[in-house]
């Protein structure tokens, strides 16, 4: 646990570090620097393969997970999410929108630190099931609400 | 170039630090067309934030395309004392980016 930590921590340090020199001088994509953006998982057109992609599929629904989003939105392009949960030992929150082009809008990977609490502002092409997988020790849980959206946040 | 995009609001309270962070960005995403023109403006989008306190990374989002336009971000962590230092830094899809520190209140 110590080493992993320690191993994380570096990592991160290092990758700033240089990130910024590299970017600075040109010297590197963005697309090459961020190994870590699942691009996968964001390219996937369906919520089944999104959710494949991540590891999630087949995951078990949960009661401890509280999706806080209005019932009707007015505006498709700001809908305010928040996920919380009680699950302990939380590393990853992703958020999903059922009928948007890619179901996938959001993945956030949170420190041993972190409580199970996140909080943003997405955009709903229609009324769709929102989605939230909860990725803590190993097992993955999900909880979904309902959106209806009147005005669409994608394509004019 | 993206400058002052950032910004951030941390408050520590019973030895929890919430933080708040609000970037300034298009947040294009690749599928509206230019009214005008007709032509489909090409997508432009915040990938990667990566907050860290006292240098040490406790909270990393990966966004999409359907993250809404000037993005809204908060998350809770414990620990952390006031005067903390909070930094918070993003990368777009075109290799923009920026970064600001804050500390905690």
């Amino acid at each position: 646990m110590v080493s992993i930590k320690r191993r994380a921590f570096l990592k991160g340090s290092i990758t700033t570090g240089v990130l910024s020199v590299a970017i600075g001088a040109g010297l590197l994509k963005p697309n090459v620097v961020l190994a870590a953006w699942p691009e996968d998982a964001f390219s996937k057109k369906s919520l089944a393969d999104a959710l494949a992609a991540l590891g999630a599929s087949g995951a078990a629904e949960s009661g401890d997970i509280k999706i806080k989003a209005p019932d009707i939105a007015e505006n498709g392009a700001v809908v305010p999410i928040t996920v919380s949960t009680s699950i302990s030992g939380v590393e990853k929150i992703s958020v999903m929108v059922e009928k948007n082009p890619q179901p996938l809008a959001a993945n956030f990977e949170l420190s041993s630190k972190c409580e199970g609490f996140i909080s943003t502002r997405i955009k709903m092409g229609k009324t769709s099931d929102v989605i939230a997988v909860v990725q803590a020790g190993g097992k993955t849980f999900t909880a979904k609400k309902t959106v209806k959206v009147t005005i669409g946040g994608c394509g004019g | 170039m993206a400058k002052n995009s950032i910004k951030i609001k941390a408050k520590n309270k019973g030895g929890k630090t919430e933080v708040k962070a609000l970037v300034k960005h298009v947040m294009e995403t690749g599928l509206r067309k230019d009214k005008k023109s007709g032509k489909k403006i090409p997508a432009h989008y915040i990938k990667e934030v990566k907050c860290e306190h006292n240098d040490s990374v406790v909270f990393t989002a990966n966004w999409g395309v359907a993250v809404s336009k000037n993005p809204y971000l908060s998350f809770k962590f414990t620990g952390g004392a006031k005067g903390d230092s909070i930094k918070i830094s993003w990368v777009d899809n075109k290799g923009d980016t920026d970064s600001r520190s804050a500390k905690v209140k």
